[in-house]
């Protein structure tokens, strides 16, 4: 048992806990922040995906332990933002959502990417969301909503 | 009024991309259990007996001897165990249900179960046929008698996945005498009628609530109602709320697939080259038992002779079964693996014959009044000629395929044609399901549309809602579609064969007519029951006549490039044309040609799936390989309008049409690639290079 102290959608928040713990596990269970899926459950599929310190990880392949200190964000976090608001409205436009099981977690990763890179080519948008799944789409209107998102937020990131 | 195929928002879109929108695994209730899956690791065994750890006194082991009705998965064929009662036929099948508050202790326990197996010797080889279906048209026998030439090849298919994101699962409760199962389902009916049957309950002691579904693919069509029914067996037993959540591991191993194939084809040639029979023969692995596999079956010889017209043809084939996973649905339903067979089959016999293939094909090329393979008749207007010309113009086909056939530029472009049957097979509708569907309107002037019909991603929630909409000219806002309960809804019939705007929809539609028509201020009930057209004739025994009510068409174009050293393939474009009667939204139809083709092409080049001794190889996506955005190809898609007079606003099926010629589009693009002929889908690098090895 130990406690890991660490920021969570802007909150500071401490959990009592085995810190081996999948920090999905702590974050759909313990705060119920139900928008994170568990799709693989072996870093494979990106349906878990977070932001630590603004960097996207698949929050089943993190143990508690290793966000101390540091900050998560989830989509519940990111929906609260003007740029979440842009990215929704570019996945409406592009058809980018259909069983939605993917999408909280692309949400994630056009954040991550955008974040990073503001104006990225369509090849850096393949490779960025490429640790994300979707057996729904094909990636076409994925990759469009990227891209569009890019374009509307202009300034934003 | 606007056209109906414009856009609208999706009505999930918040609920989706926030996270807000609940699927199975997002409920939970306060005492909890958890049930984990006690499975067999040999393919073929007596229980001799089963060594449990020491348990503690909450743990509860729920098998066969728990289940109050029969020990049977009510399917079609009535061939499934609920819990082996002694056999165990497949690697990866349930044993029993351990259950207990504390999942790690759970796992634990299964780890350290022994059970004893007496081996029995399994099957691995397609030598037991559980059905065996044929039909013939025309006279085959005297065709082939006056064959100049005979062409004969065999084609071969493998597993595909169904692969959706989200697992397979279920929560439950028990209360008052009531088993309440909220899950991931396409088919509410199907599971409440298989628990009623298992719990030898009657019809008000079982529920079935539909949670936003992630993805499903014909993988949660008769799959969950054995889970359901487990679940339920337990729920009766311990009656405390248990949640049943499918790890993809155990997902991947033990849930249902797409049938592995051979279709062995042969043509009868007359003297001008022309086709005078086709002989076809398809055997299908059907698993551990036989399940959906017959209609499967019959799904795939209906289609022997594809979106062509043959005068005589012989069709046959079996469902074998093995002891390994069982399969069942999967998008396309049997059709894919005959398509692929016989758009590569006919291209062939062209090739051989020294024949353009693409004026060759044309000849054969289906139009309205032709008799169907099953001498059915296609009464309504088809126009692939102008989808082809489309699809020529808009990929460039006929240049392409002039500067790829030369030798050394690795590159390719194939073209397949199809058609997919809208609605079940042969009189289904009428015999099996006979769909009920209701429309109601509330004292607030709202109007609630009561079907079973599941959102599994395809849009039906936003589709359905527009359609009444539109009809009733009434703001989107004003009616409803809730996630069907069968204790709410009537039973409109599974979310399968494409027909959920076709069917449902136009059934729907006929509510909403009447309705407008009969408008008062206040509350309304209207309902309406499938009626099967009356010029529909089909005879189950012998396979001949109206197999479908109507057919939707597609063309597709695939352009790969094929590395010279490692054989990697890539999809560098695709094109689409479709007649799917009329989109009800365009940017929904898109985003199931997009997905359903990516899927389709995947199958022909991408996804391996195989089993050794009964022994999946691919347990997870670091084996089993989907494509990934790095694979996603540029698509261009165009609808063509031709309304088919029956469906609402002249909506056909898409669902499945979308998927179904994927894989003889890049197989054959492969073939012009390489140089070489293809016969066995995926084709991988290590096949491609088998194939040129042989010069
Ligand atoms: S659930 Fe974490 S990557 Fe799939
Ligand atoms: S929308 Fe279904 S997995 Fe992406």
């Amino acid at each position: 048992m130990s406690k890991i102290t660490f920021i969570l959608n802007g909150k500071t928040v401490s959990v009592e806990g085995n810190p081996g713990v999948r920090l999905l596990d702590v974050l759909r269970n313990e705060f119920k922040l139900t928008g994170i899926k568990e799709g693989c459950g072996e870093g494979e599929c990106g349906a878990c995906a977070v932001l630590l310190d603004h960097k996207i990880v698949n929050s089943c392949s993190v143990v508690l332990a290793n966000v101390d200190g540091h900050e998560i964000t989830t989509i519940e976090g990111l929906k609260e933002t003007s740029r979440y608001q842009v990215i929704r409205d570019s996945f409406g436009h592009a058809g980018a959502v259909q069983c939605g099981f993917c999408t909280p977690g692309m949400v994630i990763a056009t954040e991550s990417l955008l974040y990073d890179n503001p104006t990225p080519t369509e090849e850096d948008i393949k490779i960025g969301m490429s640790g994300n799944l979707c057996r729904c789409t094909g990636y076409q209107s994925i990759i469009e909503a990227v891209k569009k998102a890019s374009e509307d937020g202009d300034g934003l990131w | 009024m606007a056209d109906i195929s414009k856009s609208i928002e999706k009505v999930d879109l918040y609920e989706k991309t926030s996270g807000e929108a609940k699927y199975v695994s997002d409920f939970s209730y306060d005492d909890m259990l958890y049930a984990r899956t006690l499975r067999s690791t040999v393919a073929k065994a007596k229980i001799k007996g089963i060594r449990f750890p020491n348990l503690p006194e909450d743990v509860h082991i729920v098998d066969y001897k728990d289940i109050p009705g029969k020990n049977v998965v009510k399917i079609i064929f009535d061939d499934q165990e609920i819990f082996p009662t002694e056999v165990v036929t497949y690697i990866g099948q349930p044993i029993l249900l351990v259950v207990g508050k504390n999942k790690e202790l759970l796992e634990e326990i299964i780890h350290n179960t022994i059970v004893d197996y007496e081996l029995m010797t399994p099957i691995f080889d397609w030598v037991s046929s559980a059905v065996h279906y044929h039909f013939q048209k025309g006279k085959p026998e005297e065709a082939f008698q006056k064959a100049t030439k005979i062409i004969e090849y065999v084609y071969d298919t493998s597993y595909q996945e169904q692969a959706y994101i989200e697992p397979q699962g279920f929560i439950g409760t028990y209360e008052e005498g009531k088993v309440t199962l909220i899950g991931s389902i396409q088919c509410p009916y199907y599971v409440k009628n298989a628990l009623l049957q298992a719990l030898d309950s009657k019809g008000d002691e079982v529920r079935v609530i539909q949670a936003t579904v992630g993805g499903a693919f014909g993988g949660k069509e008769e799959f969950p109602s054995l889970m359901a029914c487990q679940l339920a067996v337990a729920l009766k037993k311990i009656k405390k709320p248990i949640k049943m959540i499918y790890e993809r591991e155990e997902d991947m191993i033990s849930t249902t697939k797409r049938h592995p194939s051979k279709s062995k084809m042969s043509a009868a040639i007359g003297e001008n080259g022309e086709i005078l029979a086709i002989k076809s023969n398809i055997g299908i692995d059907g698993g551990a038992n036989i399940g959906l596999s017959g209609v499967v079956l019959s799904r795939a010889m209906i289609a022997t002779t594809g979106a062509y017209t043959i005068e005589n043809i012989d069709s046959s084939g079996d469902v074998f079964l093995t002891n390994t996973v069982p399969n069942g649905a999967f998008r396309g339903f049997g059709a894919p693996q005959m398509l692929f067979a016989i758009d590569l089959f006919i291209e062939h016999i062209a090739k051989d014959l020294g024949i353009d293939p693409l004026e060759y094909r044309l000849k054969y090329l289906a139009k309205q009044g032709d008799p169907t393979s099953t001498n059915g008749l296609f009464r309504d207007p088809i126009i692939m000629p102008e989808m082809i010309k489309k699809a020529l113009e808009i990929s460039k086909f006929k240049e392409k395929a002039k500067i790829f056939s030369r030798p050394n530029v690795s590159k390719g472009i194939g073209m397949s044609w199809f058609l997919h049957g809208c609605g079940f097979t042969g009189s289904g509708e009428s015999t099996h399901i006979n769909a009920l569907v209701k429309l109601h309107k509330t004292k607030e002037e709202n109007v609630e549309i009561l079907i079973a019909a599941v959102d599994m991603g395809q849009g039906v929630r936003t589709t359905m809602r527009k359609l009444v909409a539109s009809l009733l000219e009434i703001p989107i806002e004003k009616v409803i579609y809730d996630l069907p309960d069968t204790d709410k809804v009537p039973d409109s019939g599974p979310t399968v064969a494409s027909r959920t705007m076709m069917i449902v929809g136009g059934l729907v539609a006929r509510c909403a007519k009447k309705m407008k028509d009969s408008w008062i201020p206040g509350e309304m009930l209207l309902e309406e029951r499938y009626l099967q057209p009356s010029y529909i004739k089909w005879d189950e025994a012998t396979m001949t006549g109206d197999a479908y009510p109507a057919y939707s068409w597609g063309v597709n174009v695939v352009e790969v490039s094929v590395d010279k050293t490692t054989y990697e393939v890539s999809v560098n474009e695709i094109w689409s044309v479709y007649d799917l009667g009329k989109a009800i939204d365009e940017r929904i139809v898109i985003g199931q040609a997009d997905g359903g083709i990516v899927q389709g092409v995947a199958y022909g080049y991408l996804e391996v799936m195989n089993h050794s001794n009964g022994k999946l190889l691919q347990k997870n996506f670091t084996d089993y390989i989907i494509p990934t955005s790095m694979d996603a190809p540029k698509m261009t898609t165009v609808i063509m309008d031709n309304p088919y007079p029956l469906g609402p606003y002249g909506a056909k099926g898409v669902g499945e049409l979308t998927l179904v010629g994927g894989a003889p589009a890049v197989a054959k693009a492969i073939e012009m690639a390489i140089g070489k002929k293809v016969f066995s889908i995926p084709v991988t690098p290590e096949k491609i290079m088998e194939l040129m090895k042989h010069e």
